[in-house]
């Protein structure tokens, strides 16, 4: 190994592929054969977390950042002056074997610019996989990225590799697409996702008639969406999320917020802030689409296009819709529940088991972990008191922002500050 | 009214099930159950010394086990973590299962129920950290070493996970705290009692017992983890969150911070 050169080519690459948000190593049930090496354990696992409080779970690389494209948001496009690397297939191997062997990772995230052409690119990510797999035994998680553009018969081959495969959308609309990455078409991005999209069912159903039958990227397919760099709203973002969600089986869609890497004047400047609150609350309404049983009309529409900044988008939801509270948490059913503010999925499960013991009161919700600030407007249970009086949306969000503090209230707070 | 008594056990997890065995054959009004390098005798209370036996251990678990394969492992994991008298909780708590039907381990309106429920979820969190801190080095004898020193004792629960993972490497897993191991030899994992004097958690000092390349391998990580931090975006609070800085030592990643 030389050491200097892989050094050096670690650092260039690692940090190319670092605006790359997904890293997830869950969803994959790939089981150790014949004494190899590496587990996929179902529900992932964060080995470290970056200063900026991300998971570190997959080793996550570009194999170049040589690039044939010029998309504007992109810190690797072609005309941007960046010191440029290659890795080897095999250098990628042996770093993602020792890596793992250490304990540090739980597989390989593989990206890469493109060079000379999309088919071109996507051979050699497959080649890295497949090395992996048959020539070192290696069971662990292998995340590819499909090159838009890919060829079918290569898409179906990395499938065969991989434990998810993804592809950027990076800009939620059409028209942002034409603006911001002109080499670029909406179709090249889509049809290596369909492609896989179908493969994958069509594995599900061979799998139930014949166990045996191999597995085909077993944790799926996910995307990723840049947010406040084309100017899109929050319910362009979070409807197309949900148009991939349904037509392409995603299991995540990512949002990641704009960090400025170039001077460009069609994207924020350098040193502009990255809106990191826009980011948490668009993954809170994912969460409420995807677990919660919410649908996307009822927390965007063309009256709210955007998220309010000061509250969750549930909360937000219930003080429009008022008129579904009060909610009895010892009768109501799980849907209703679920819709209460301050009240999770886990408190959801814990409550419906409680309450065929005992009908529960304030005392018992709060030790099961419900967030009563929150809550206590928008629910009865089995004790005298409850909010009687007849507070309207806007008076009941005064009192728990009063009552509560949040990690991002000073980014949108009106108060102004008396030291500066 | 009988004479509380307060049982002693060997500190094992087998030896507390012997006396949660005990105290249900002989129908003993329990004052408490205390590991015997930690007992303490009560004022108005008896000492009864309990001699741990397999049979009677599986009786119990097995008993608890018909009731449900949730409880016991909650049962599994609350003991594993060694909280002060939780030895009484779990008497508790098994003799709440026993009385009922079925599915009281779902009643988290008891305090009991839910203590315990949160405690073994406590452990679990426990556990799966320590599936993701753990950092092997290589000894220039080819075993993948690494010290840990959990908050509870989680090694008997990660040793599935490790062997299931690196089945092909020779590996040891050291506790710092509990001063014991687990060994894996490319066939069995066993525990191993070391008394480690010198622990290496410390990279400044490179020890001799571990590889140059083992040096190399854990300078590229160390170069990979700060390349991956987008500096616009620092959060030194999430971050702590994550990987508490107790753990810090032990990360190669972190080692400069500490």
């Amino acid at each position: 190994m030389n050491f200097n050169r892989i050094r050096e080519k670690l650092n260039i690459l690692a940090d190319a592929a670092k605006y790359d948000v997904s890293c997830a190593s869950s969803g994959s049930n790939r089981t150790n054969s014949n004494k190899g090496l590496g587990n996929a354990s179902k529900m992932g696992i964060c080995h470290s977390y970056t200063a900026d409080g991300r998971c570190v779970s997959l080793l996550k690389i570009l194999l170049t950042n040589h690039c044939i494209f010029d998309c504007a948001y992109c810190i690797t496009r072609k005309s941007n002056d960046v010191p440029r690397a290659a890795f080897q297939v095999q250098e990628v191997v042996d770093l993602t074997i020792n890596f793992y062997r250490r304990n540090y990772i739980e597989g390989l995230f593989l990206s890469s610019g493109i060079f000379k052409s999309p088919d071109h690119t996507m051979e050699r990510l497959i080649s890295v996989a497949k090395k992996l797999r048959e020539e070192e035994n290696f069971n662990g998680y292998i995340h590819l990225k499909s090159i838009p553009g890919a060829s079918d018969e290569l898409m179906y081959e990395a499938g065969l590799y991989a434990d998810r495969l993804s592809v950027n959308i990076e800009v939620p609309t059409i028209s942002g697409l034409k603006l911001l990455a002109p080499d670029k078409k909406h179709e090249d991005f889509t049809k290596p996702m369909e492609k896989v999209k179908n493969e994958i069912v069509r594995y599900k159903s061979e799998q139930k008639i014949i166990k045996s039958s191999p597995k085909y990227a077993p944790a799926g397919q996910s995307t990723q969406m840049i947010v406040g760099a084309s100017g899109e709203s929050d319910k362009d973002i979070m409807y197309s999320a949900t148009h991939y969600y349904k037509t392409y089986n995603m299991k995540r869609v990512y949002y990641s917020g704009y960090v400025p890497v170039t001077h460009d004047s069609r994207l924020p400047a350098i040193g502009s802030q990255v809106p990191m609150l826009r980011e948490n609350r668009l993954y809170q309404t994912d969460w409420l689409l995807r677990f919660y049983g919410f649908s996307v009309g009822e927390i965007l529409n063309s009256q709210h296009p955007n998220l309010d900044m000061d509250v969750d988008p549930k909360l937000s939801w219930a003080l429009r819709n008022l008129h579904h509270f009060p909610v009895n948490v010892n009768t109501a059913d799980k849907r209703l529940l679920a819709r209460i503010p301050g009240i999770g999925m886990q408190s959801v499960d814990k409550i419906v088991k409680a309450r065929k013991f005992r009908k529960l009161n304030w005392d018992h919700l709060k030790k099961i972990g419900v967030a009563l600030n929150r809550a206590q407007y928008f629910m009865v249970c089995e004790s005298r008191y409850w909010e009687r009086r007849d507070l309207d949306a806007d008076k009941i969000k005064g009192m728990i922002l009063q009552n509560s503090s949040g990690k991002f209230r000073n980014q949108y707070s009106t108060q102004l500050s008396l030291f500066n | 009214m009988n004479a509380s008594t307060t049982l002693i056990y060997d500190g094992s997890f087998n030896g507390f099930l012997t006396a949660v065995f005990v105290a249900f054959d002989e129908k003993i009004n329990v004052a408490d159950i205390q590991r015997n390098n930690r007992s303490q005798s009560g004022l108005f209370s008896d000492t009864e010394t309990v001699f741990t036996n397999v049979e009677k251990a599986k009786r119990v678990w097995n008993g608890i086990r018909n009731k449900s394969h949730n409880a016991i492992s909650n049962v599994y994991f609350a003991f594993l973590s060694e909280a002060e008298g939780v030895e009484l909780m779990l008497y508790t708590y098994i003799q709440k299962l026993m009385r009922t039907q079925s599915g009281k381990y779902l009643d988290y309106s008891d305090s009991t129920v839910l203590y315990i429920a949160q405690l073994a979820k406590k452990v679990g969190r426990e556990k799966h950290r320590m599936e993701a801190f753990v950092r092997f080095q290589l000894t220039k004898d080819d075993i993948y070493f690494a010290n840990i020193e959990p908050d509870f004792d989680v090694l008997p629960l990660i040793s599935k996970h490790f062997r299931d993972r690196y089945a092909d490497q020779k590996w040891l897993i050291y506790d710092v705290k509990r001063k014991y191991g687990i060994y894996y030899d490319l066939n069995h994992v066993e525990m191993v009692s070391l008394n480690l004097k010198n622990i290496q958690h410390n990279k400044t000092v490179k020890s001799d017992a571990f590889t140059n390349e083992e040096y190399e391998y854990q300078t590229l990580w160390n170069d990979y983890f700060k390349s991956t931090n987008i500096a616009s975006r620092i959060n030194p609070k999430l971050h702590t969150q994550h990987v508490p800085k107790r753990y810090w030592k032990y990360l190669s990643e972190k080692k400069e911070a500490v």
